[in-house]
């Protein structure tokens, strides 16, 4: 016979009121685990998607500002591009030190040409590389082979193009093999051709007018990656697009901190369930504290029989919370994702944290009612009956 | 010296104007090996006498030495240390625990004592033999008459050997017959040494005493040995 034993036939005696604790703590830290797996998940998930479609460094050549005023009055300026991006520049940027968090480079090679009588922009672009760097291109027709061009929504509107049509572009003749769905950026307004085609027909053999990489960055911070590149081409400017990558992130951090808010909620409530219950339960065994208290158990003693019990609810708790909460979390994955059932969601961290925080709330929980009970009248416990 | 000194014990509940006396200048001596039985009518204060024999009731005034230590200048880690060692317990309710079977029940004292579990076994069987139980070590409280209960209860105040058993009302509950075979018991302890201070309205049972103090209003009122009680 010891305290451990005491503590443990006592919960074995009083089941249901066991079970009633148990269940309002294993709420509570199925919710937490549950939140926090599903967060990280879509964390991952979202990540993952933004950082391998869509551009987020731009490559451009160095530019010299040439400012034109005069005593205070200001004419504009001219920008002169020091150095032009070659083609062979390209091959520079995959011998970086983190070429392997690149997903995509591409090329662009742009310049005004006249169709129809009108002036418009034509942009060379690899597209082999635009289904990374341009997920949101729907065509209404074919890609470009060969002699082809695509045109986007307005430019065919104003030019009075369509999916087949031929026509003269710098003495060149190109088909029209498709029209891209309208999608409200500045691609309606130009175009886009094979990138070597591009080149001949602007008559830019060899030249790049700007480079868009998609860097992969969950493992390094973009501004290194920038860094980077800067260093391979030292006659290029190269920039993060900053607002993307600081949206993504700020949304992220907003699901994290509203889950997180929750997760507390439930696990305070679940505490405050323990401690009330416990407290009933106090009440209820003062007969048996006073009989603890005569046969010579010192108050410390008392205490941390209600302490074992706490504990003990708590842990198994814990263990059975985490249980439902990597389970609710693998069953809502896909209904948030396109992930499937088979993805594990079991994070060992975040298991070894929600057992230490169920316990230390349980514990928290516990001490109230178990410096209630040290502090009972033996002579009153027992006349308690 | 005496074994247990009482002097001027006075234990008052409540305050100011809605006070009572429970125990009032209480002064007694009882030798080692003594059995004194104490009573009294409803109220007169023997059970709070008796708590604050067992160091669980400290009184507003007044000093109690047992075994050369004052118990009320000792912590209330000391007196539970205290109540351990040398003192046993026993109650009219016999305040078993339901959720222990009977030689758990008995070995209650011995878990804070750091002996193995083997050795307080042992200790708990060898009591619940004295006490003519230890066919019964694995039943639980309800499973055994109220005689029985009371005889376990017995058994734990015992098992770790105390010099002192204090007993409050500990037939009260219980039939005449089954009464005498629990009275009969302590008497048997007090006979191997045991100091026994009994609180009782039994005067039959009170026989068994070699010394009755009684009890009014908190006072002693009258000391006396077994021949000068009425039958009854």
């Amino acid at each position: 016979m010891n305290l451990d034993l005491i503590a443990l036939a006592n919960l074995r005696r009083r089941k249901a009121r066991a079970a009633f604790v148990l269940t309002g703590l294993l709420i509570g830290v199925a919710t937490t685990v549950a939140l926090i797996s599903l967060v990280e998940a879509l964390e991952a998930n979202i990540t993952t998607k933004l950082e391998k479609y869509g551009a987020n460094i731009l490559v451009t050549p160095k530019t010299e500002s040439l400012p034109l005023a005069y005593e205070g009055l200001n004419l504009g300026g001219v920008s002169v591009e020091t150095a032009q991006l070659r083609e062979s520049d390209l091959d520079r940027i995959r011998t970086i030190k983190n070429a392997r968090n690149i997903a995509a480079v591409g090329p662009l090679v742009l310049g005004p040409v006249r169709v129809k009588g009108s002036q418009v922009l034509l942009t060379g672009v690899d597209f082999s590389q635009s289904r990374i760097l341009k997920p949101w291109w729907k065509i209404r027709g074919a890609w470009p082979e060969g002699e082809g061009l695509v045109a986007g929504a307005e430019a065919a509107k104003v030019l009075g193009l369509s999916p087949g049509e031929r026509v003269e572009i710098n003495g060149r003749r190109l088909t029209v093999s498709g029209l891209l769905e309208p999608n409200g950026s500045q691609d309606d307004h130009l175009l886009l051709a094979p990138f070597g085609l591009a080149q001949a027909v602007l008559g830019k053999p060899g030249q790049v007018s700007l480079v868009e990489v998609a860097a992969l960055c969950t493992e390094c911070p973009i501004q290194e990656m920038v860094a980077q590149i800067s260093q391979a081409l030292p006659g290029a400017k190269v920039m993060a697009i900053q607002q993307v990558v600081k949206g993504r992130m700020e949304t992220i951090g907003h699901f994290r901190r509203i889950f997180y808010g929750v997760s507390a909620l439930v696990v305070l409530v679940g505490g405050l369930m323990v401690m009330v219950n416990m407290m009933g339960s106090v009440r209820e065994r003062q007969r048996d504290i006073g009989i603890f208290r005569a046969v010579g158990f010192r108050a410390s003693q008392v205490v941390r029989i209600i302490l074992l019990e706490a504990g003990i609810i708590s842990l198994l708790a814990g263990l059975a919370g985490l249980g439902v909460g990597f389970g609710a979390a693998r069953a809502a994955l896909p209904l948030l994702t396109e992930m499937s059932h088979g993805v594990g969601v079991f994070d060992p961290i975040l298991a070894g944290l929600s057992l230490v925080l169920a316990v230390a709330v349980g514990l928290l929980a516990g001490l109230y009612p178990a410096l209630m009970a040290a502090r009972l009248d033996p002579t009153q416990a027992l006349r308690a009956l | 010296m005496s074994y247990i000194e009482a002097h001027g014990l006075t234990k008052i509940y409540g305050d100011n104007g809605n006070s009572v006396r429970a125990v009032d200048g209480l002064s007694f001596e009882i030798q080692a090996g003594e059995f004194v039985a104490v009573m009294g009518e409803s109220g007169s204060g023997k059970s709070t006498l008796l708590s604050i024999l067992g160091g669980l009731l400290s009184p507003n005034q007044g000093s109690l030495i047992a075994d050369g230590l004052d118990l009320y200048r000792l912590s209330r880690d000391q007196r539970a240390n205290f109540r351990r060692e040398f003192l046993g317990f026993v109650f009219q309710s016999f305040h078993l625990l339901p959720y222990l079977t009977v030689i758990e029940n008995v070995m209650l004292p011995l878990a804070t004592a750091k002996l193995g579990r083997k050795r307080s076994r042992a200790m708990a069987l060898a009591a619940l033999e004295r006490v003519g139980l230890a066919s019964k070590a694995g039943r639980l409280p309800d499973q055994i008459s109220g005689g029985e209960q009371e005889r376990t209860a017995l058994a734990r105040a015992i098992v770790n050997q105390p010099p002192i058993l204090l007993a409050d009302e500990p037939t009260g509950n219980l039939d005449s017959k089954t009464s005498g075979q629990v009275i009969e018991m302590i008497g048997e302890l007090n006979r191997e040494g045991m100091t026994v201070v009994m609180v009782t309205h039994s005067a039959a049972c009170a026989r068994a005493a070699g010394r009755i103090l009684t009890m009014s209003d908190g006072r002693l009122v009258a000391e006396s040995g077994p021949e000068g009680l009425a039958c009854g």
